[in-house]
């Protein structure tokens, strides 16, 4: 029967709750007796040969025959109005097709009230006009023959003058506006009954995605469909962006994502350059490519925000009796912040936590989600800060975590977690580590002038993914399946673990099962963010799999004439008292057949929360004489439930690590404040980790199904790898030199710095 | 028109499109370009090797790695004028007969690679590393990619396939 439910879904640190149509039941958690033949199971991606051959086709990939090139103009200034473009001279060159602006083009709605073009201007790199032309030589000389009359207005970029009274106030209400708090007991009270207290303002730059697949779209306009490929982690929210956009019904989108380099959170949803090519394929009726180049990609494709973040805890006979963490975030144009008091809010159970966290809007362009958004920036300074204190109250730093540690309930709703295994964390990265050799002070490094230290680090994320989703099952006559689902492979493995869910609840072979995502043609799905693909798709997977498989065990009994009971379908063959025929020749019987099957995701339960925990642990040495850091090893341990594919999970672990490596010591972006331009635009000026930045990384999964999460028992786990890296390597330095280094990364001047602050040298 | 001469007797060429021949994955082919196109944007615009990928165009992120003469290239740096009558080798040449190089199997059975972007340039630095160290270490491998960038981070399992790429031989 068909029925409306209520569901709980928590998306990057938000909760919310939302309705559901379901049809039928939800499936009994999957077992997890070591008896499945491919859930567990190590298996290589299942799009390997077309990535490892060349033939993957991604988005820049495309040439579509007659097709045009377009390119954007960006504003050289920080803040200015645009009073008057000439495109004449522009227009004028051979292979010149077509020019917008905002004196031309309607008014386009962008992503809210936002239109593609505005009046005025707002940070280096926004969109000011487009041209199309032939090729791409032609659209760039084009660019340079445009004249744009621009009346210069007063700028800020920095986080920290945008806070000041001198800066030019960007919205009427100023720069500064409350994006969320919480509070629970009484800090003012707890922080003086402490025996001891820390009170430290630490700081994260700004770092950029860089996904080496750079933002872009192919849009081709038939007069009838509009159809656009693009590098994106969610067709079915280009769609929407593309419907509001150009007010074409959503019959006549289709949005289609094979291959992508990359996104990392900065590529949710609809770009301007979508719009742009999509704006010309509807003018001239042809296909239009439009791709950022690397310079563009760092400047307008979004990034994670500048914090400063303020934060006072206390301490009472051994234990944290109190949290207040303020926080600041730049956001550029951004309209809305991730939440850095996300982890101070949930991640230990103290009685008295008091947070605030504001927007501060500045000339810089816009941050969009990236990989664990506010909460990579906000454990750096909870979790440095918890060691600072451990520090002061002369406790081992692990020790006072695990006093906090163990909670069931989620501390906000009070809502019981359906499964945490925080403190087994804990306890298997403190092994593998080697805890026990961490000294207070720490001790000497392989050269008279190296440390060596310890650190660690937890985290807390969401990740238990929700409804909508959908997925349908083929099963063709010859015996073949086909899975479609509603979602995209961004590099995770996402069509490798579905097929192998399918291929597990059905009963066939892995390699008989073909995947077709990452096209809005199909059914609906969520967005490839938030850690929640897999616990969002694979139980509709699982489900629309368990529907295939009934159905066909019941054509079996009618072309078998044995009763479907005593039928088992198992690896692409109806096994009968011991006796195997292949699905095909079962199916044969009543060719041109097809068996469909369909899943959705079953809402979650509304009284439980649904997070991943892990621990990392860091070894380094540190040069005192010239404040580098060499990352040693790093162990992850985390609980994220049931594990599909061990290898890619361990991949995905490592990737995580990684960025977040980068996070810790080299990548930041610089702006010049009297300007407002990158100065780190490009891979040369932007450090993003290199292969010989990486140490030893250890991965250990705790693996226990979440069995109240969803009927897979698995959970997200993208983001959970790289929120504490960060933390754990800074809690490492001060552990191996005595010196605390507040500002990420922690490059080698901060940590000479910080040396010379704690008097090691001077 | 005769061809204009230099001082040093070489034929002077374009600035409008010339045809430049070039032996690409063993097949001699002629691209008509002007003399300021990449070898990268000949190959992928001209010949339809996508393989090879564009992350920065401008020499820092190694993804657009081929082989000239055997040796690997940024093609986003290399001028397609550059390489006329030399061997340029692609990712798409590298499987046989429907059989990936051992380098390539490497990396689908060690899972060296997430969105795959990198992975054309970082298995062309590792085919020619193989070549003249047909037996590399880690450290040997790391050198080979360390102009290789890859976001993901699949560098661990990136080195294990260079390493395990060694100890296979071509069947
Ligand atoms: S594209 Fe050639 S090095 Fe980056
Ligand atoms: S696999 Fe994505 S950049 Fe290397």
């Amino acid at each position: 029967m068909t029925r409306i439910l209520k569901s709980i879904e928590e998306f990057e640190g938000e909760v919310s709750e939302s309705l559901v149509i379901v049809d039928g039941h939800d499936l009994p958690p999957a077992r997890h007796d070591g008896g499945s033949p491919e859930i567990g199971r190590s298996r290589r991606r299942i799009d390997a040969t077309q990535r490892v051959t060349g033939r993957a086709r991604y988005t820049q990939d495309l040439y579509l025959a007659g097709m045009l090139h377009a390119r954007i103009l960006r504003s050289p200034h920080a803040r200015a109005r645009v009073r008057r473009i000439d495109t004449k001279r522009a227009e004028a060159l051979p292979g010149v097709r077509g020019v917008l602006h905002r004196f031309n083009t309607p008014k386009t709605p962008f992503r809210g009230d936002d239109v593609i073009f505005r009046e005025e201007v707002r940070f280096v790199g926004e969109e000011v006009c487009a041209v199309a032309a032939d090729d791409e030589d032609t659209a760039r000389e084009a660019l340079a023959l445009i004249e744009v009359d621009y009346e210069r207005l007063p700028h800020v970029v920095d986080l920290e003058e945008a806070l000041g009274d001198v800066a030019p106030q960007l919205e009427s209400d100023g720069n500064v506006s409350e994006s969320g708090s919480h509070k629970r007991g009484d800090t003012k009270r707890a922080l003086k009954e402490a025996d001891v207290a820390v009170d430290v303002t630490y700081r994260t730059s700004t770092q950029l995605h860089n996904a080496l697949e750079t933002h872009g779209a192919v849009a081709l306009y038939d007069g009838e469909m509009l159809t656009v490929w693009e590098s994106t982690q969610h067709v079915f929210g280009v769609r929407t962006g593309l419907k509001n956009a150009l007010k074409l019904p959503y019959s006549r989108i289709r949005v289609i994502c094979d291959y992508m380099g990359g996104g990392f959170g900065a590529k949710n949803g609809v770009g301007k350059y979508t719009i742009v090519a999509s704006l010309f394929a509807m003018r001239f009726g042809k296909a239009v490519r439009c791709v950022l180049t690397r310079d563009e990609e760092n400047l307008a494709a979004g990034n994670r925000s500048a914090t400063l973040q303020q934060l006072r805890l206390g301490a009472k006979g051994g234990r944290i009796t109190a949290i207040e963490h303020t926080s600041w975030s730049n956001s550029g144009q951004g309209k809305w912040i991730a939440n850095p008091t996300g982890p101070t809010n949930t991640l230990y159970e103290v009685a008295n936590v008091n947070t605030r966290s504001y927007k501060v809007v500045t000339n810089a362009g816009s941050l969009s989600a990236f990989r664990a958004p506010g909460y990579v920036e906000g454990a750096f300074a909870l979790e440095s800060a918890i060691d600072e204190l451990a520090e002061a109250a002369g406790v081992d730093p692990l020790t006072l975590r695990r006093r906090h540690a163990g909670a069931g309930k989620d501390p906000i709703t009070g809502n019981r977690y359906s499964d945490k295994h925080l403190l087994e964390c804990y306890r298997i990265g403190a092994k593998e580590i080697g805890w026990d050799r961490r000294r207070a002070g720490g001790t000497r490094g392989s050269a008279p002038h190296r440390r060596r230290g310890i650190g660690m680090a937890s985290q807390i994320w969401g990740g238990g993914g929700g409804p909508p989703a959908y997925a349908t099952v083929h099963v063709d006559p010859d015996g073949s399946v086909v899975l479609t689902a509603g979602t995209q492979d961004i590099g995770t493995g996402t069509r490798t673990v579905l097929a192998q869910i399918c291929a597990d609840e059905l009963g066939v072979e892995l390699d008989d099962v073909r995947v077709q995502i990452g096209d809005s043609a199909g059914p609906f799905g969520p967005m490839s963010a938030g850690s929640m693909t897999l616990a969002s798709v694979g139980p509709a997977v699982r489900l629309a799999a368990h529907d295939a498989r009934e159905q066909l065990l019941g054509a079996a009994a009618g072309v078998l004439e044995t009763p479907k009971a005593e039928l088992r379908l198992e690896a692409g063959a109806i096994v009968s008292k011991g006796a195997r025929t292949p699905l095909g020749e079962v199916l044969g019987k009543v060719d041109n057949n097809t068996v469909i099957g369909k899943g959705i995701r079953f809402p979650n339960a509304d009284d439980l929360a649904q997070k991943t925990f892990s621990a990392q642990f860091a070894e380094v040495e540190v040069d005192v004489r010239t404040g580098e850091i060499f990352v040693e090893r790093i162990v992850a341990a985390l609980d994220v439930g049931r594990i599909v594919n061990p290898l890619t999970a361990a991949s995905q672990v490592e990737g995580g690590v990684i960025q977040g490596i980068g996070f810790a010591l080299s990548e930041e972006r610089i702006v010049d404040r009297a300007l407002g331009r990158v100065m780190s635009g490009n891979l040369e000026g932007y450090k993003v980790p290199t292969v010989k930045d990486v140490p030893t990384i250890v991965v250990k999964f705790v693996d226990r199904p979440d069995r109240r999460a969803n009927n897979l028992g698995a959970k997200g786990l993208g983001e959970p790898p790289i929120i504490p890296t960060a933390a754990a390597i800074a809690n490492a330095v001060a552990n191996a030199t005595g010196a605390r280094v507040r500002h990420s990364p922690l490059t080698r001047a901060r940590v000479l710095e910080a040396l010379a602050l704690a008097g090691i040298r001077d | 028109m005769p061809p204009t001469i230099d001082r040093r007797g070489a034929a002077l060429r374009g600035p409008s499109a010339v045809d430049v021949a070039l032996e690409v994955n063993g097949e001699r082919v002629v691209v008509h370009v002007p003399p300021r196109r990449t070898l990268l944007d000949a190959l992928r615009e001209q010949l339809g090797l996508t393989g090879t990928k564009k992350v920065c165009d401008e020499g820092t992120c190694g993804a657009c790695t081929v082989l000239v003469d055997g040796r690997p290239v940024y093609s986003c740096l290399t001028l397609a004028i550059a390489c006329e009558n030399r061997r340029v080798e692609t990712i798409e040449g590298l499987a046989k007969d429907g059989e990936l190089h051992p380098v390539q199997r490497a990396f689908v059975d060690t899972d060296a690679f997430q969105c795959g972007f990198c992975t054309p340039g970082q298995v062309m630095s590792i085919v020619a590393l193989l070549r003249t160290v047909p037996q590399p270490t880690e450290d040997d491998v790391k050198r080979a990619v360390a102009g290789n960038l890859c976001r993901c981070g699949a560098y661990p399992n990136i080195v294990a396939a260079g390493v395990s790429a060694g100890r296979r031989k071509r069947t």
